[in-house]
């Protein structure tokens, strides 16, 4: 901001008068477009509310903003039947967490080594459709079955949620290297190890990062969805008994609690991706 | 004994034909017969699509001849060997990798220390000009500056076998006359043997002691002219010498008419 209004302040050349008034004009866009956003959350906001209060809809089942914010306070304050809120905000972001981290890493290594081996990917390709194929989330009563109320079960479950995405980005990657930079780094002296290391993966790394925003939100569902099938702790369990309860407030208010939990996760993926990614030109109008 | 009298590069009867998608054979080249002496630089041209990139391919050791022998260093070739060097006709920097650390990928590769292949890396990024640049990543050059960043990659190696695929061709007359003056006062102080594959065939005689020019593809040799224009030469000073109009013309007579043979077809498949 100083920069541009101190250029304002001195009578301008043409040139730097033109680029104070883009400058400016980019500014006001801004202004606006964020403003458009603030009008519309509180527009959709009040009229949830008013229809809630004048009994247009049912307040009973589909609560109102303020009931929610109430919930939402409450936990926070009083913590939850549960016990606290960060508690079991802690229990579903450490499940997701671990799930993520095994489901990404055994994605990235299987899908790297069946793209780069011609043999394994013709043996274990059709396997891999087949279980891609089914709806895994079904799995996750299974899981319940398997390891228990525990962390376990949800933790499996948003395994094999993460998996399959990152697999098939980490394989198409290592398939899609160019093959001039795989010859020249093999006649500059790359051993087969080191073409691996050196330049599938981080050709890859592009392919698989996409899947890394999507997957994340795939851990949350899997941990989630276990933890509502049965569980001891975690928002997940919050939803059941809340719905349990007949209080659909609290619902939403899980809801909500998730969705920052989620949006909080992605912004950090995106800074270590920044981080990552210096080599790669920006692209023009491109903004994530 | 053999090793110091055989040449370079020798091809013997060599041949490439790549299965394409359908399944049939496509010949690439054929019946190649051509020798490449330690030291000698060799220019090859001929008409687009005939078949140069995949003669050097089958130098390089990228690819395996489907008929006949390749030798380097008087042994047949089997995979990619050490001495050989390569400058691909399409970019082949490593973008995730900065300037410097391009530069530095062949001894790393090799097995050099670190700080060693740093101190040859910035000695031959001083000698292509981009010493400013070593911290930048490829996509913040201009494609002249990539194709020397490729060039000094390829040199760090010191290889004795330097194949060049018109790596001059992205860039502009004077950069590439300049690029020209320098690759050939390299190649004088490393004595390594080059194949330079090229369209242009000024490029061609103003660098080469030898010009090989190619058939239509399939593309085998036609001819081979020997170059005595005297060393050290200045590409832009020897352009103006009436000898080198007289090669010109000669060398014309025969690669124009492949050219008009493979422009004839183009047509014709077109039509
Ligand atoms: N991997 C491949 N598979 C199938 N056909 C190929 C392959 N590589 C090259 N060819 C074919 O072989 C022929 C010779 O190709 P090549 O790249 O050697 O030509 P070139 O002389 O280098 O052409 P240019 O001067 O345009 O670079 C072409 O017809 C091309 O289509
Ligand atoms: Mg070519």
């Amino acid at each position: 901001m100083p920069p541009e209004s101190v250029a304002l302040a001195q009578p301008a050349t043409k040139p730097t008068d033109r680029t104070a008034a883009r400058a400016r004009a980019v500014r006001n866009r801004t202004l606006l477009v964020q403003g458009c956003r603030l009008l519309v959350l509180a527009a959709v906001l009040g009229l949830w509310e008013w229809f809630a209060r004048t009994g247009v809809i049912d307040p009973f089942n589909f609560s109102m903003p303020s009931r929610i914010w109430d919930q939402i306070w409450t936990w926070t304050a009083h913590g939850t039947a549960q016990g606290p809120l960060g508690a079991q905000i802690w229990a579903t972001l450490y499940e997701a967490l671990y799930g993520w981290v095994i489901g990404v890493a055994a994605g990235v290594l299987l899908g790297i080594a069946l793209g780069r081996v011609r043999f394994l990917a013709d043996v274990f390709g059709p396997y891999v459709k087949i279980l891609n194929a089914m709806p895994r989330i079904v799995l996750a009563p299974i899981f319940l079955i398997w390891f228990g109320l525990g962390p376990a079960s949800k933790i499996a479950s948003a395994v094999v949620l993460v998996f399959f995405p990152v697999f098939f980005n980490a394989f198409q990657g290592a398939r899609e290297v160019d093959r001039n930079l795989v010859a020249n780094a093999r006649i500059l002296g790359a051993s087969d190890r080191r073409v691996t290391f050196q330049v599938v993966i981080p050709s890859a790394t592009s392919w698989i990062f996409t899947s890394l925003h999507i997957s994340f939100g795939f851990a949350l569902i899997g941990a989630i969805v276990g933890e509502y099938i049965g569980a001891t702790e975690g928002i997940g369990l919050l939803v059941a008994n809340s719905q349990g309860t007949l209080n659909s407030a609290g619902v939403y208010a899980a809801m909500v609690i998730l969705a920052v939990v989620a949006l909080a996760a992605e912004g950090l993926l995106t800074l270590v991706e920044k981080r990552l990614f210096r080599w790669k030109p920006v692209q023009p109008g491109a903004e994530r | 004994m053999t090793h110091h009298t055989s040449p370079a590069i020798e091809l013997r009867g060599a041949g490439k034909a790549f299965r394409t998608p359908s399944g049939a054979l496509h010949t690439a080249v054929r019946e190649l017969d051509l020798t490449v002496e330690r030291g000698e630089f060799v220019a090859v041209v001929g008409p687009t699509g005939c078949g140069k990139s995949t003669t050097l391919t089958l130098v390089s050791g990228l690819e395996e001849p489907t008929e006949g022998e390749v030798l380097v260093g008087g042994e047949p070739v089997r995979g990619i060997g050490g001495d050989v060097g390569f400058v691909f006709q399409q970019d082949a920097v490593f973008p995730w990798r900065t300037v410097l650390s391009n530069v530095m990928a062949g001894p790393r590769f090799r097995g050099v220390a670190k700080t060693e292949a740093r101190e040859r890396a910035r000695d031959w990024l001083a000698r292509v000009g981009l010493s400013a640049f070593e911290d930048r990543y490829p996509h913040q050059l201009s494609g002249g500056q990539r194709k020397r960043v490729a060039l000094a990659a390829t040199f760090v190696n010191d290889p004795s076998i330097l194949l060049m695929d018109e790596p001059f061709s992205a860039l502009d007359v004077q950069t590439r006359a300049l690029m020209s003056d320098q690759l050939l006062e390299l190649w004088a102080g490393t004595g390594s043997s080059v194949v330079f594959v090229t369209h242009d065939l000024e490029e061609s005689i103003a660098l080469a002691d030898k010009v090989v020019v190619m058939t239509a593809g399939p593309a085998t040799v036609k001819e081979v002219f020997t170059i005595d224009l005297p060393r050290p030469r200045k590409v832009e000073e020897v352009r103006l010498e009436p000898r080198f109009v007289e090669i010109y013309r000669e060398i014309w007579s025969s690669l124009g008419e492949e050219v008009r043979i493979t422009r004839e077809r183009g047509t014709a498949d077109a039509a």
